[in-house]
């Protein structure tokens, strides 16, 4: 048997009534890539949190270098040579990667010497091949680097356990591939890497064992080698997952619903956030948006529903100008539907009731209102009719929609965009968060709403949920569409190239 | 159960006021006085004497219109400290269109002079709220440097262009009796104000509970940018909100020139406009509790006076009282009920009943 490092028995963390961990087992191999893996809410993160001390276990014990211990605090977990790298990065734009690192760094007196902690950083850089000058700021290294940056400030704590979550969310599909030899080479030092994702592919690549949840509880804990792609799916989500298409039935398209013109807008920063992007819907169609998070997607959206002023460029739903239409002017005259990014934000108003929630966009209009009356028994009837046929649960109408699941949140919120019989219906990762079956459920309601003429633009990061159900793929980098594909031409690599900015007239 | 704890918990500023008094008690039995003799006193001068009422009714009218000048605004999420100076705003107004303008019948100049009040104490709440919605300005912040402009503009008018002539300290002419606003109890001082106060706080709730503009500035206050995504005009109710507050904060200066006073004096509100600030809170931003929580303020600053005669009590104690009842109505209001925790207490509790029930049974089967 090969040197444990880090061993789990029976850990449990219950919130409230919620098991979020059942007697989880977890024994990670000195020097081994470690893959956690598993599905949104299965326990993972919390896992890690325990690991790093941030949570306090209810039940169990963790055996660190064969020796029982507790994790009371991060501080102690980095005194005992465990690091994590969040999925958000914790570092500050404007210091340099040198004064990043020694951030924190205990052991520093009244001055600081930089200059040998950046020759250190420079060396170390150098081993692991993460190309890093100590002097740059921050917010001049794009996602990628800055990621190494936060993998070097564990490295110079000297952490021998690296704890990353979800490590590639962040980054382009160019970027996973150095980020995954990155990986390789911590290994290769002696590092034990455990690493949380979702995605299969990178854990066949790199893993060596791999440990799955599911609903808190451990349904598999195997060498990577022994088992398959396929069989790791099944274990992650309880039973095969679709990766084919969706069922789309074959209706033709219709007319342009949807044109826009070389739209160009800033973002709340002031920086130029969409550069001319233009393209059309047509009825029946769906028009999917691919991208990495934050490349002008959401600026995008906000323009198309009049959240947003736009600097210039042309806008036209069924070839009239809707330029200078407001908010309320595009949902009710022109029919814009849109379900936001943020459900929390912006979507709904948490601490408002369910009945209150389902009108929000249409209090003004009868039969919710009537010369400025609320009409609480029509509101009342039409949303108990939408919780009913959206299957949204809850305990009453009353209830205010904090307390309401993720899932039935976004049931609550397409309920309201589809019902006002819209022409357009713009969402925006309208999956974020949702188990399987909130996400089947959401995907077939958007297909149903294509299958009734409407123009739809799907905005999302999740490359499998767009070649779902999208008949054509536009992708975003830096504010511009760099390519719109068809799902047959939309193979990973080509999407991956456009996602990172490289245009197909580039590559040719 | 669950009922009967929700209803302690609906009722929670009135605990908080309780506790107060009876923290106050301590205080006043320190300072050498019964403080049975001391409260009975109070209660009897602000409440259970005719013209004591008529004096909690004086301080009631103004008490309450600055309360329901900070509910709106708080509604949609705005904090507007700067009533004290929509009172004087509307003070001012209202006794230059009462002074300024020339002679005519009280049925139209009565109506003229607060609507001229309003629009003062309007234009004062319309200041902030453009700042803060097209700006992005700090409206608390405005709304206190506000107060000081007002406060002075008033001293300098009162002192200078409008000062009666000979007066021995700064106040205007007195405005003729035409437009001295009806007395609701005769024999006192109390004036149909506090009956405008009461009415407005009824038309405001049921705008705010049943109407769309309420549903609006709900939104607003909960959750700002759902508002803009839900197609409400934000900046434009912000500003809206602030003015239509700013306005009632003025009809509560006119209803003091009208109504009491009959000249404009400088320095006339001892801090009304604040004083709504703990109306508003005491009546959990419920307008239709507003009359209610208003009117037992009143009572306490009224019969504080009568206190402090009858027993010989320290103002200051009387002061400390009220900051006490402020502080344990604020602290209140953190406690919010929370169903699913009491639900779970509860069933805790009958399980443990039921097992005690089971381990008697078991007990005297044994026995």
């Amino acid at each position: 048997m090969t040197n444990l490092k880090l061993q789990l028995k029976q850990v449990s963390k219950l919130f409230g009534d919620f098991k979020a961990l059942d007697n989880v087992d977890l024994n990670v191999v000195e020097g081994s890539i470690h893959a956690i893996l598993g599905e949104n809410g299965a326990g993972k993160t919390t896992l890690m949190n325990i690991l790093y001390g941030l949570y306090q276990p209810d039940g169990g014990t963790i055996k660190l270098n064969g020796k029982e211990t507790v994790v009371p605090s991060p501080r102690k977990a980095m005194d005992m040579g465990i690091g994590m790298i969040h999925q958000h990065f914790m570092l500050v734009d404007s210091l340099t990667v040198a004064e990043n690192v020694v951030l924190g760094l205990p052991g520093q007196g009244m001055q600081l010497s930089l200059e040998d902690d950046a020759a250190k950083l420079s060396q170390l850089s150098e081993t692991y091949g993460f190309d890093i000058d100590p002097h740059v700021e921050i917010w001049k290294l794009p996602i990628g680097m800055r990621q190494r940056v936060e993998i070097l400030k564990v490295l110079y704590r000297d952490a021998d356990i690296i704890i990353l979550d979800e490590p590639t969310s962040v980054l382009a599909p160019n970027e996973i591939a150095n980020f995954l030899d990155g990986l390789k080479r911590l290994r290769e030092a002696g590092k034990t890497v455990i690493f949380i994702t979702h995605k299969l592919e990178e854990v066949a690549e790199v893993g060596d064992r791999i440990t799955v949840l599911r609903h808190g509880k451990v349904t598999a804990e195997t060498n990577v080698a022994d088992t398959t792609a396929k069989e790791m799916a099944r274990m992650m989500v309880g039973r095969d997952v679709v990766l084919d298409m969706m069922e789309k039935p074959d209706t033709p398209f219709g007319d342009v619903i949807v044109s826009a013109r070389d739209l160009r807008a800033h973002n709340n920063r002031g920086i130029e956030a969409l550069k001319g992007v233009s393209f059309d819907i047509r009825a029946g169609e769906i028009l999917g948006v691919a991208g990495v998070d934050g490349n002008g997607q959401a600026e995008l959206a906000e323009v198309l529903t009049g959240i947003r002023n736009l600097d210039s460029g042309s806008l036209t739903v069924h070839g009239e100008d809707i330029t200078e239409k407001l908010v309320y002017d595009r949902r009710h005259e022109i029919g814009i539907s849109f379900v936001p990014e943020d459900r929390h934000e912006t979507g709904l108003v948490l601490d408002f009731p369910v009945s209150h929630n389902a009108i929000l966009r249409d209090f003004k209009v009868p039969p919710y209102s009537k010369n400025g009356i609320l009409q609480k028994g029509a509101i009342n009837k039409i949303a108990g009719d939408w919780v009913e046929r959206y299957d949204v649960r809850l305990r009453s109408l009353d209830q205010h929609v904090r307390f309401l699941s993720g899932g039935n949140q976004q049931k609550l919120i397409f309920a309201r965009e589809v019902e006002c019989d819209p022409r357009v219906i713009i969402v925006m990762q309208p999956c974020k968060g949702l188990d399987v079956g909130a996400i089947e459920a959401v995907q077939r309601t958007v297909l149903e709403q294509r299958a009734k003429g409407k123009a739809i633009l799907y905005i999302s990061t999740e490359l499998e949920h767009i070649l779902n159900v999208c008949d054509r793929v536009a992708v975003m980098c830096a504010g511009e569409i760099t390519g719109i594909l068809s799902p047959e031409e939309a193979t990973s690599e080509r999407i991956g190239a456009l996602m990172g900015g490289i245009k197909d007239e580039e590559v040719a | 159960m669950l009922e009967a704890i929700r209803y302690f918990y609906m009722l929670r500023p009135v605990w908080a006021v309780m506790a107060a008094l009876l923290l106050g008690a301590g205080l006043i039995a320190v300072s050498g006085t019964n403080p049975l003799e001391a409260y009975r006193a109070l209660f009897t001068g602000a409440f259970f004497d005719y013209y004591g009422i008529g004096g909690t009714l004086v301080k009631t009218s103004p008490i309450l219109l600055a309360g329901l000048a900070v509910i709106i605004p708080l509604r949609a999420g705005l904090l507007n400290i700067g009533v004290e100076g929509q009172i004087y705003m509307g003070g001012l107004f209202s006794a230059m269109a009462a002074l300024l303008l020339p002679d005519m019948p009280g049925l139209i100049h009565i109506p003229i002079c607060v609507l001229a009040g309003a629009l003062g104490g309007g234009l004062w709440g319309l200041i902030p709220g453009y700042l803060k919605a097209y700006h992005g300005m700090n409206e608390v912040i405005i709304t206190i440097l506000l107060n000081f402009i007002a406060i002075n503009i008033v001293s300098y008018v009162v002192g200078g262009p409008m000062m009666q002539e000979g007066a021995p300290y700064p106040y205007s002419v007195e405005i003729g009796e035409h437009l001295w606003l009806p007395w609701i109890m005769p024999g006192t001082d109390a004036h149909v104000g506090v009956i405008v106060g009461v009415v407005l706080a009824i038309v405001i709730f049921f705008l705010l509970r049943y109407t769309t503009v309420g549903f609006a500035l709900d939104t607003i206050g909960r959750n700002a940018q759902a508002g803009r995504y839900a197609g409400i005009r934000v900046r434009r109710t912000i500003v809206a909100a602030m003015f239509v507050a700013g306005a009632i904060g003025g009809l509560a200066g006119t209803f003091e020139v009208l109504g009491l006073k009959y000249r404009l004096y400088h320095l006339f509100s001892p801090g009304y406009g604040f004083d709504g600030i703990i109306v508003a809170f005491l009546a959990m931003l419920n307008p239709i509790l507003a009359p209610l929580s208003a009117f037992f303020l009143s009572g306490l600053k009224a019969g504080a006076l009568v206190m402090q005669r009858a027993v010989g009590l320290e103002s200051t104690v009387v002061e400390a009282i009220q900051g006490l009842v402020i502080i344990f109505v604020a602290a209140s209001l953190a406690f919010t009920y929370d169903r699913t925790f009491w639900n779970r207490f509860l069933e805790r509790r009958r399980n443990l009943e039921a097992k005690l029930g089971d381990a008697n049974s078991t007990e005297k089967q044994e026995g």
